[in-house]
This record gives C-alpha cells, structure tokens and sequence, in this order.
C-alpha cells in the first residue's frame, strides 16, 4: 500500500498516493485542470503551461502535470486570473497553428480546438506565424504534417521512451524547434516502425493516419470487380464507440451488414485468418520443439511494426521469428487464391479490403514480395476503425439500429481461438494451446499467467507438454519486447538454451 | 539534403572517440572534434558515430541542431562571422550583413557557388570595444565599414587561393 498524501484542492480535501501529480489529483476532487501536451501515458513534460496552478505560500504558477503532490499542500486550481493565463497560453498556441479545422483530419476529435472552444476563443490578439513546412507523406500508414505541431512532445517521448524506436526527435531551438524524423529525414527513410503510437498521442492534426478511403469507394463503383473485405478481431468491440455506445459492445453481425450496404459483394472475417496463423504457428512450434527443426525459442507476432522494429534492430532474431503470415495476409492470399478459383475469378479482378484495429496493417499489405503471394497485391486497402466509422456515417447508415447479418461462406466460419487475437498475447495462447492438442491429443488446462513485479506488459507463464517444460512469455509494447529479447539473447549466449537450427 | 562523400572518420577523430569512449558527455566533445576536422558535421560522420557511440541518430541531431555552433552544411572556405552581439549590433552589424549580401550575393547561412565565402550571424566574440567585429578564417577585423569589406574579402580570397 503506498503512502498517502493529504492536501486541498480548491479546499476540498483530498489523499493520493505519494508521487501522484497535482493534476491527477485535482481529478479525485471532481476538478478537471485544462491541459495539452499531458497524456497519462507518458511522463509529464510541462511543456504547454496550460494546467498552471497556484500553490498557497508561493508566488509562482506551477505546472500541475509535472507537481507532485506534497502533505498539506493548498492548491488553487481556478480562478479568473489563471483563467486569464491559460487564455493567454492557448492564444499564443493559436497564434503559430494553422487555422485549418474544416479541412483538418482532427476536425471533431482536436484536444486544441476544444480548449478554444471550452476558454471561447473568439479573436486572435498576436500574429499569426504559420511555418511553411511540407507534409511527410512518405510511410503508407502515417502522415506527418509539422506546420500543426504544438511541440507537445508527446509523439517524441512515446517513439523513443515507450517505443524505444527513436523515429522522432525535435530539432532546432527556441521558435525554430520542429519535430522531425531522425537526421530530419523522410518518415518512410527513418527507423520508424509504423506503429501509429505517434499519431495515437498527437493531440492535433500533425501527426494522423492516412485516409485510404477513397479507395474503396472507388473500388466499390467499379462494375468489374469482385469487392471482398475482411474485418479484424478488434474491430467488432471498437467501432461501437464511434456512434455512441459502450465502449467494448460486440457489433460484429451490424458491421457485416454495413459493409454489405457500403457494397461489397462479399464479406469475410480475419478470425477464419487467425485461425489458419494459429495452426500454422501451433504447428511450426512443434516442429521446432519436438522435431528439434528450427531456432527456439520460437517467437511469434501479428503486428507488422514489431517484424519492422525486430528486422532493424534485431536482425539477429530472424530465424526465431515464425514464419507464418498474419491472419490478415493469409486470408487475403486465400481469397485470391482459393477463393477466386471457386468463384471463377481472376484473382487481379478481386479487390481487397482489410479493416484493421491499427494504421501499421496499411504498411504490411505492401511490405515485401511475399504480399503478392496471389500474383498482384493480395490486399488492396487497408483501413482502420475510424475510417469504416466515418465510411458508415457518410453512406447514412444508422448503425445503431442496424440488423445482425451474417459473415460470408467459405472463408468466413471461425473459431474461438480467432477471436482472442485481438488481446496481447493472445496469440501466443492460441498457438500454445493448438500446440498443446497437437503433441497430447488432449486440450491445455488454463494457463496461468504470472505478472512480473515492476516490469508492466509482461507476462510469463511455464507450462509442462508431455514432462518437457515449456516456458512462454509475452510482451506489450516495444521496450517490453526488447528487454525479452535481450534476455534470450544473453541466455542464448550463455548457452543456457539449446539453440536448434535444422 | 546533400549526400556527402566523406565517410569515413580521420584518425585524429577516431583516437578522439578511443579516449572519450565511456565518459559522460561525450558527444558533445566527440562532435566538436569532428567539426574542427570537417568544418561541420556531415552526415555520413553523423551516422557512423551513432554507431561507434550507440547513440540515436535523433538524439545526435537533436543536439547538433541545438546549438548554433554545430553545422550540418560545409562551410566556404572562408567563412565570415558578422557580430551581432549588443555592441556590434547597434554600431551596425546588420548593415554589414546587408552589404555582404550585395557583395557575395548570398544572405545568412549560405555558401557562395564557388564555395569561397559563407556568411553567419554570431553572438558577442568578445572585443565589443572594436565594434562592429567580423571574423574570417579565425582572424579578427575592428571596426569594420561597408567600405572596408571588399578589401577583406579580397584579402582572404587571396589566401585561399595560394
């Protein structure tokens, strides 16, 4: 139990565990102290100044992100002075960024253009300085856009300290600083890894998903083309929130019936995919530990940037890696394979659509060669939640009240095993547990998972397969992957774990 | 961004690196060594020293980009550094950089064609009683006019080409 600490926010009484901001702790007494570059996620920068407070017996303003809380402390949070200040701050922010919110791709959802609107910003006191920088279009996934930037910070701390993928650095001092790809190069040039992690923390329209829906209109409007597409595990408990319903509802049979009204001809789901990578990597996974053909530990991943993240910083690993596609790419192959034999068709009439819970599945699809497995690119598009959610709005339909239809035979039937994908280290289970009924003819009791100490998104686990103990691990995030991996790594040269190569 | 041939790192830069290795504070010292051996810091030395130092490529142009001293562009061959520093300033440093441009042809942070002369505005160089100060090739020129400047210019343009 951690020590709490006492202290009045705007003399309500409060206790927090030590360590907690003030601005944390402002939110246990009903008490929202307005912010912008602050994201829970990451380790408070205090980098805009909006969340100043004042502090009895100081004549400062202090930065209640980056404030722990102190015994007795006497804290004011509002009144019209810092009110004023934080006007003041926010008119200054408005006075370098574009005032392009019709056009923005943050329209709706900009944490700056609600702190306008909530402070009633209805004129602009200072000049405007807008920087002429070009937009970064160069990933297939992420576009940059500087001119928006607020110097947050948050998309560099998340590339580098959660991510530990140094992609994003700024560079430049004082009104000069921009944030910028490594070396101040293209995005698609550097080590980014297309996790999306930035654009999921800007709080504006400088750093956001590419839009690939137009693409698909078009495809739909094409009479020549056989229109398949495919949603992800994740997609059926997350595009619920977009029209306004509880966050996690399951809508996966209104989802199908939308696709269907948005006009493609035939609609499948990824967990018919996940349930091919299960056996595969199940499979795989004996083949190395029973037959003793291949490098163990085996290491598996369906996310894109993590291959991206191993490929370039531990080329090393490559042979763990499993070699099976995801679930995305090995049901797209079986479309344009399997499929556009049954129905008759050549596979480059056949267009692809995937919608994905992530803006990396849209580098996947043209990552190497071996996404054309099917002769031409086996998917088409790639598109996230958000962008079906808006692709749903636009077409007028009222999702909420839809019917539940039905997936699409053949390559549309699915397990259960598919469907916990979409949670980390679910596949690891899946293929462990598919593994498991391989070599013992019998189903795997539950696994239980232990948390390490200290160590958030990681979870271990051993189990025993016919009196050979299995030892599993899994990992959330990238900094959490590497200290796995560096850990088989000095494991492995210590020689403490058999490294068998066929 | 210009691709720059000179790769690999001289050996005075390379015992440099030996020594400051595994001390605190490296890279900075590492980075002035390597800009007093190239004139700035090209980014094929930049590439190779986050490497020899494990240190990200961002984080190294973070820092070169913070401080004005580091340059990512080679310098001409006679680079002139304008005081701008407060006594300079008032005794007309801005009108040297004006007439510079006239006379080279280029404004701040450039480099003429022929690569003789490149331009920069710096802080205070430490003799505002000879204000206003410009400084070529390390060599301190006093109270400088418009007037003056061709004969300078010429003065290291000569140099250069002996």
């Amino acid at each position: 139990m951690a020590t709490m600490v006492n202290l009045q926010i705007n003399n309500i009484a409060v206790s927090v565990p030590e360590g907690t901001n003030v601005l944390d702790a402002a939110a246990t007494a009903n008490v929202r102290i307005p912010k912008l570059c602050y994201h829970p996620d990451l380790p408070a920068w205090a980098a805009c100044g909006i969340c100043v407070v004042k502090i009895e017996g100081s004549n400062k303003l202090a930065r209640s992100c980056a404030l722990p809380v102190a015994e007795g402390m006497k804290v004011i949070t509002h009144d019209p002075e810092l009110q004023e200040v934080r006007r003041t701050v926010i008119e200054l922010i408005l006075s370098t960024h574009p005032n392009s919110c019709l056009t923005c791709p943050r329209n709706g959802t900009c944490e700056l253009q609600t702190l306008a609107a909530d402070f009633g910003i209805r004129d602009q006191p200072y000049e405007q300085i807008i920087r002429d920088i070009p937009a970064d279009t160069s990933t297939p996934s992420i576009v940059l856009n500087p001119e928006k930037c607020v110097a947050c910070g948050r998309c560099v701390a998340v590339c580098q300290g959660v991510q530990d993928v140094w992609a994003l650095e700024f560079i430049g001092r004082g009104d000069e600083t921009r944030m910028a790809p490594a070396g101040d190069i293209l995005l698609g040039d550097s080590p980014c890894i297309k996790c999306g992690q930035c654009s999921a923390h800007c709080p504006v329209g400088a750093i956001f998903e590419k839009d690939d829906t137009r693409v698909l209109y078009d495809a739909v409007l094409d009479e020549r083309k056989h229109t398949v597409v495919q949603i992800a595990p994740a997609v059926r408990v997350a595009l619920g929130e977009a029209f306004g319903m509880e966050p996690g509802s399951i809508v996966t049979g209104k989802i199908y019936a939308a696709l269907r009204r948005l006009g493609f001809d035939t609609i499948f789901d990824t967990n018919f995919g996940a349930d091919l990578t299960i056996m595969e990597e199940g499979t795989e996974f004996v083949r190395r530990f029973v037959e003793g053909k291949g490098a163990l530990p085996l290491i598996t991943t369906c996310c894109p940037s993590w291959v991206d993240y191993m490929e370039k910083y531990y080329p090393d690993m490559i042979p763990h890696f499993s070699t099976a596609k995801s679930p995305q790419m090995m049901l797209a192959a079986m479309t344009k394979t399997y499929y556009a034999k049954q129905i008759k068709t050549d596979p480059s009439d056949i267009f692809m659509a995937s919608v994905m819970p992530c803006t990396s599945k849209k580098y996947e699809i043209v990552r190497d060669e071996n996404m054309y497995s099917s002769g031409c690119q086996d998917i088409d598009a790639s598109i996230t939640t958000r962008e079906l959610a808006r692709m749903i709005k636009q077409a007028g339909i009222d999702f909420e009240t839809l019917p539940d239809e039905t997936v699409d035979e053949a390559l549309g039937i699915y397990t259960g095993a598919g469907t916990i994908f979409g949670a980390t280290g679910g596949v690891m289970e899946a293929a462990l547990r598919t593994a498991y009924y391989l070599v013992t003819g019998v189903d795997l009791p539950g696994v239980e998972f232990e948390a390490i100490r200290g160590l958030e998104g990681i979870k271990r686990a051993t189990i025993d397969i016919e009196g050979a103990e299995v030892r599993v691990a899994v990992a959330h995030n990238m900094l959490n992957t590497k200290i796995i991996l560096e850990e088989v790594k000095s494991a492995l040269a210590a020689g403490k774990e058999p490294r068998t190569t066929s | 961004m210009p691709v720059t041939e000179e790769l690999t790192l001289p050996e005075s830069v390379q015992d440099f690196i030996e020594k400051w290795r595994d001390k605190p504070g490296n890279l900075i010292m590492v980075l002035h060594k390597v800009q007093e051996a190239f004139g700035y810091v090209p980014r094929g030395v930049a590439l190779e020293l986050a490497r020899e130092l494990d240190v990200p490529l961002a984080k190294m142009y973070d820092i070169i980009t913070f401080y004005h001293f580091f340059k990512l562009e080679k310098p001409g061959r006679n680079p002139v550094s304008v005081c701008m520093g407060t006594a300079c300033y008032i005794k007309g440093g801005q009108d040297l950089i004006a007439e510079l441009e006239d006379l080279l042809g280029i404004g701040l942070n450039a480099v003429t064609e022929d690569g003789e002369f490149s331009v920069e505005a710096v802080r205070c160089v430490g003799c505002c009683g000879l204000a206003p100060v410009l400084v070529v090739n390390e060599e301190i020129h006093g109270k400088v006019t418009k007037e003056k400047l061709p004969e300078i210019l010429a003065k290291h343009r000569e140099v250069s080409a002996e």
